[in-house]
């Protein structure tokens, strides 16, 4: 009479899916770079199209990658956060400005506050292409050896940096020391 | 004041509700018949408490009364009237407020159509039904409350989504939900056998023409829902297997299951086990939908509100629902009765096969829908299931599915040769087969899909057709004789041709449907098929809460004109959200499409969309029909004539069925 | 703001129009690679708009996608190859095409194994009906009978 069971049994596994499923975000696509190397653009600088950068160049430090665009309210929501964690100077961010508008990004700097080392531009979206975006704002950590070690998606906050990020950046600075 | 009305009838329901839930069924179990009594007019008091409330939300909705948290968030002065009133089930709110007054409708169905339902029965039915309301009106006062109010008032409300604007909203929702909640009845029906104990074939008629009809109503709403999609969405698709567009069809097609398995147990009183199961895991399903379109846990463009709080709410819910069903079924079926044997080649084989293959059928979909959830919950990353994998596995089991209902039809209960009916398979199998070879090529090309398509469709239709034939060889067909037959068999009959309509419009549209993206400038031409499509131009209207532009393309066949195409690309108001409005030549053989893109150049060019489909309204004829058989089904004068056959039996001493 | 809600936000918002379904006049000389491209913007997930396949959504990245799909299709690149270049930016989330893996296995075995098992049940309860010939007395009734012959 085990079989008349089995509808229960199994009906219980799916509520235990169900339930677990509650508190993930099937929205939210993780990387399949972390762990490997960040992938490579050479993009002019915000402002000054001449000056051109690379990951290579960020070799050496662990630094953060940040996508932003004036279009974006997420960005704008995140804005003194990452104002926050610069004025930690624990880690360089490099903004990366995702098909935006060269004077609106300059305005909205100068109007909000700079959080960032260095901006570059990817006006067509190519690059971004290239380092799975889809969707501002994003915050990539790159380790001192060119690898990317952790993504976030969304707007950051107060509660993410310190319990995600700064610790994350922590790790890596002492990994690369050893 | 008003709003306050409508939130008071909702508690007081509530508590109606609570009372019908308990005190029939706990009447029914100790003998006590007042208690019994008090099933039905609960039922028809909740009904009209329901009522009220519902009707006190659509009061908001027609004068803008945008105190009303919910109003001022779905609806707007300029809004038409019409989605005014619709507009009340466009969001999360509401649309729970309306499958609560569909709940409570269905139960007043039951309690004022049942007459020949012994008392105890019907309680306990009643009572069930109620358990389920109780629920829902819990859910709706305690998460979901459209009565909230909003103070200050705002002058302008929101305005409702410009994707809802439209006819399809007014009537695929209510129709879809006719159906999901008209499963309750089912579930209802079969809960209430198993507290009793017993269950026998004056059971499953009793449960037949509930199901049928809620069965119908799914039918038609899934239908509309794809008919909807296809002409407001712009890009000519019919199905997506998105993951809600699932959820409605899964609890079809276990309810397809159920029906057949109820023929069974009605007429031969074999399946009953599986019966009860069925009926439970369709209105599960109908459930486990609701859950997963406002919990979150699933994307979906359908998706109302993605509340966690929400979804532990219904999730809880289901689990005492269907865990408590399933439980009580493991206690309780195995002290059914199996009767009625069969031999292997027997109509309840057929229809034993027709139950495993659409079970397995809805298995999968459930397996696709919910696989890239579990594989995350089991942190093995995330994956995408889409059409392309729907697709490549449902065909294969389609395709059985097919050939067994033609042989199903024809063959008797209990026992048959095949050797009987193999002169007419064979007829049918080598005309399908012809249909195979040259329907590909009068259409214009050979594809293997289609090929297979056009043979099944062909030969459901005729196998159908020989079990019509059949039934009247002995007779011969006069109208004395065509009212002898039940209406059910009509039913069937017609529901099946449907099912072959389906066929054959799914296979030759997926086959043979043109799509071309067109840099056209004012002028231009395009052929296809035989029709020559000729863009005009752009002009720029108004319209009651939108701006638009309206592009005009011509089409003639061989110098006649068929049909001036107006496709708008509009912009509303107040949601600034941009939308295109397709325009549409239907045909019974084709359809004429034409969607308007993007304004390319400075010449007048714009980026047009073209489409030729085929035979694309055969889906949603296919779809009507078997709506249409399943309404046959419940018209059944046997029905009637059975009921009042009781009612006099019941006079006379308590009932005394054998199954 | 819930994360869901900024993206569903951003799809409203980016979207030059939500609905026009990515209409745009892509010119191809060869009707094989048309069809290639049909194919694979139709199989590839959207991944703003998540509910729609690259070929329906009009999302800004959709756009990029579509014409990035474009320039490989155009310059010879297999299905194939346009598919393992979105994976690898992606990951396989953006294939609506599970790929066969120890992972998926249970995603596209499940079905058949389940139709076997089932068609075996069935064939096994078919066997049994026709052993017991209107046997199969439930113990509920014996113990009935037991009752009414008791008394």
């Amino acid at each position: 009479m085990i079989r008349y069971v089995i509808p229960a049994v199994l009906f219980a596994v799916l509520v235990g899916f169900l339930y677990v499923g509650l508190d993930l975000n099937p929205r939210e696509v993780p990387s399949p770079f972390i762990g490997k190397t960040a992938p490579a653009f050479e993009l002019p600088e915000l402002g000054n199209s001449e000056r051109k950068l690379t990951p290579e160049d960020m070799k050496g430090q662990v630094w953060l990658l940040n996508v932003w665009a004036t279009w974006c309210p997420g960005c704008r929501q995140e804005h003194d956060t990452l104002l926050r964690l610069s004025q930690q100077n624990i880690a360089p961010i490099i903004g990366f400005d995702y098909k935006d508008e060269p004077d609106k990004a300059l305005a909205w700097l100068r109007q909000l506050g700079n959080p960032y080392l260095l901006v570059v531009e990817d006006l067509d979206g190519r690059a971004a292409i290239d380092w799975g975006v889809y969707g501002a704002p994003e915050t990539f950590i790159i380790d001192a050896a060119g690898i990317v070690r952790y993504k976030f998606i969304g707007p950051l906050n107060d509660a993410a940096v310190a319990q995600d990020i700064v610790p994350w950046i922590e790790k890596l600075k002492a990994e690369a020391k050893s | 004041m008003i709003p306050e009305i409508g939130h008071f009838a909702l508690v007081l329901a509530l508590c109606v509700s609570f009372v019908q839930a308990v005190v029939p069924l706990w009447g029914s179990l100790t003998g006590r018949a007042s208690w019994v009594a008090l099933a039905a007019p609960s039922a028809q008091l909740q009904a009209f408490l329901v009522a009220i409330s519902y009707a006190v939300l659509t009061w908001s909705f027609i004068i803008s009364d945008f105190s009303v948290l919910y109003v001022a968030n779905t609806s707007n002065t300029e809004l038409p009237m019409i989605y005014r009133i619709s507009g009340v089930w466009g969001a999360h709110e509401g649309s729970l407020l309306l499958w609560a007054l569909i709940l409570s409708g269905w139960t007043l169905a039951v309690s004022l159509f049942s007459r020949g339902i012994p008392s105890v029965m019907l309680a306990r039915v009643l009572s069930v039904m109620a358990m389920i309301s109780v629920g829902f009106l819990l859910f709706v006062l305690i998460t979901s409350n459209p009565f909230e109010r909003l103070f200050p008032v705002p002058v302008e409300g929101q305005d409702l989504n410009p994707l809802l604007q439209d006819f399809g909203l007014a009537v695929h929702p209510p129709m879809l939900y006719m159906g999901y909640v008209g499963f309750a009845v089912a579930f209802s029906f079969a809960i209430a056998a198993l507290i009793g104990g017993r269950l026998d074939m004056a059971w499953a008629r009793w449960m037949r023409p509930w199901t049928a009809l809620a069965w119908a109503f799914l039918t038609v709403g899934i239908a509309l829902g794809s008919w909807w999609a296809y002409y407001e969405l712009g890009w000519g698709g019919w199905w997506f297997w998105d993951p809600v567009e699932n959820a409605s069809l899964m609890p079809w097609l276990v309810g397809t299951a159920l029906m057949h398995s109820l023929a069974a147990s009605e007429k031969r009183g074999v399946f009953k086990a599986w019966t009860v199961l069925l009926a439970v895991f369709a209105f599960s399903l109908s459930l486990l939908g609701t859950f997963l379109v406002r919990s979150g846990v699933l994307t979906s463009v359908h998706a109302f509100a993605s509340d966690p709080e929400r979804g532990v709410f219904i999730l809880g819910f289901l689990v005492a629902t269907i865990g408590c069903s399933l439980l009580l079924y493991a206690w309780r079926a195995p002290r059914l009765m199996r009767s009625g044997s069969f031999s292997a080649v027997s109509r309840e084989s057929g229809l034993l096969l027709n139950n495993v293959l659409l079970v397995v059928f809805c298995a999968t979909v459930l397996l696709g829908t919910l696989y890239p959830l579990a594989l995350d919950a089991l942190n093995m990353g995330k994956l995408s299931v889409g059409p392309p994998y729907f697709n490549t596995v449902l065909i294969p089991l389609g395709v059985p599915l097919a050939i067994a209902m033609g042989i199903g039809s024809l063959v008797r209960w209990k026992q048959d040769k095949l050797s009987r009916i193999a002169k007419g398979l064979a007829l049918a199998a080598v005309a399908s087969l012809l249909a195979g070879a040259v329907v590909p090529w009068l259409m214009g090309g050979y594809f293997w899909g289609a090929v297979l398509g056009s043979a099944l469709g062909t030969w459901v239709i005729l196998t159908t057709c020989q079990a019509l034939i059949e039934r009247f060889k002995n007779k011969g067909l006069s109208v004395a004789s065509a009212k002898q037959v039940p209406s059910s068999f009509y039913g069937m009959c017609l529901a099946h041709v449907g099912i072959g309509v389906l066929i054959i419009g799914i296979t030759l549209t997926s086959h043979y449907s043109v799509e071309k993206d067109l840099r056209m400038a004012p002028g231009e031409v395009f052929d296809v098929s035989g029709y020559r499509f000729e863009f005009v131009g752009v002009t720029e209207e108004e319209g009651p809460n939108y701006d638009a532009f309206v592009g005009l393309v011509k089409v003639t066949s061989g110098g006649k004109q068929v049909a001036e195409l107006y496709s708008e690309k509009r912009r509303y108001r107040v949601q600034t959200m941009p939308m295109t409005e397709a325009a549409i030549d239907p045909g019974l053989f084709r359809d004429l499409y034409v969607a308007l893109g993007e304004e390319i150049g400075s010449d007048g060019a714009w980026a047009v969309r073209i489409y030729y489909k085929p035979f694309v309204r055969w889906i949603w004829l296919g779809c009507l029909m078997m709506g249409a058989g399943g309404i046959l089904t419940v018209l059944d004068r046997r029905y009637k004539l059975a009921s009042r056959r009781e009612l006099r039996a019941q006079a006379v001493q308590p009932q005394q069925v054998t199954a | 703001m819930k994360i869901q809600s900024v993206f569903l936000t951003l799809c409203l918002v980016l979207s030059p129009g939500v609905l026009l379904a990515g209409i745009e006049a892509k010119p191809f000389d060869d009707p094989g690679k048309e069809r290639l491209y049909n194919q694979l913007v139709a199989d590839l997930r959207c991944l703003v708009c998540q509910n729609q396949n690259l070929a329906d959504s009009n999302a800004e990245l959709a756009v990029d996608l579509r014409r990035q799909v474009a320039e490989m299709v155009t310059r010879g690149d297999t299905g194939q190859q346009v598919s393992d270049y979105m994976v690898e930016r992606y990951g396989e989330f953006v294939l609506y095409r599970p790929p066969l893996s120890s992972r998926t296995a249970v995603l596209w075995l499940g079905p058949l194994l389940a139709l076997l098992l089932a068609l075996f049940i069935a064939w096994r309860i078919t066997g049994n009906r026709q052993s017991t010939e209107l046997g199969g007395v439930s113990e509920d009734d014996i113990a009935r009978a037991r009752d009414l012959l008791n008394k």
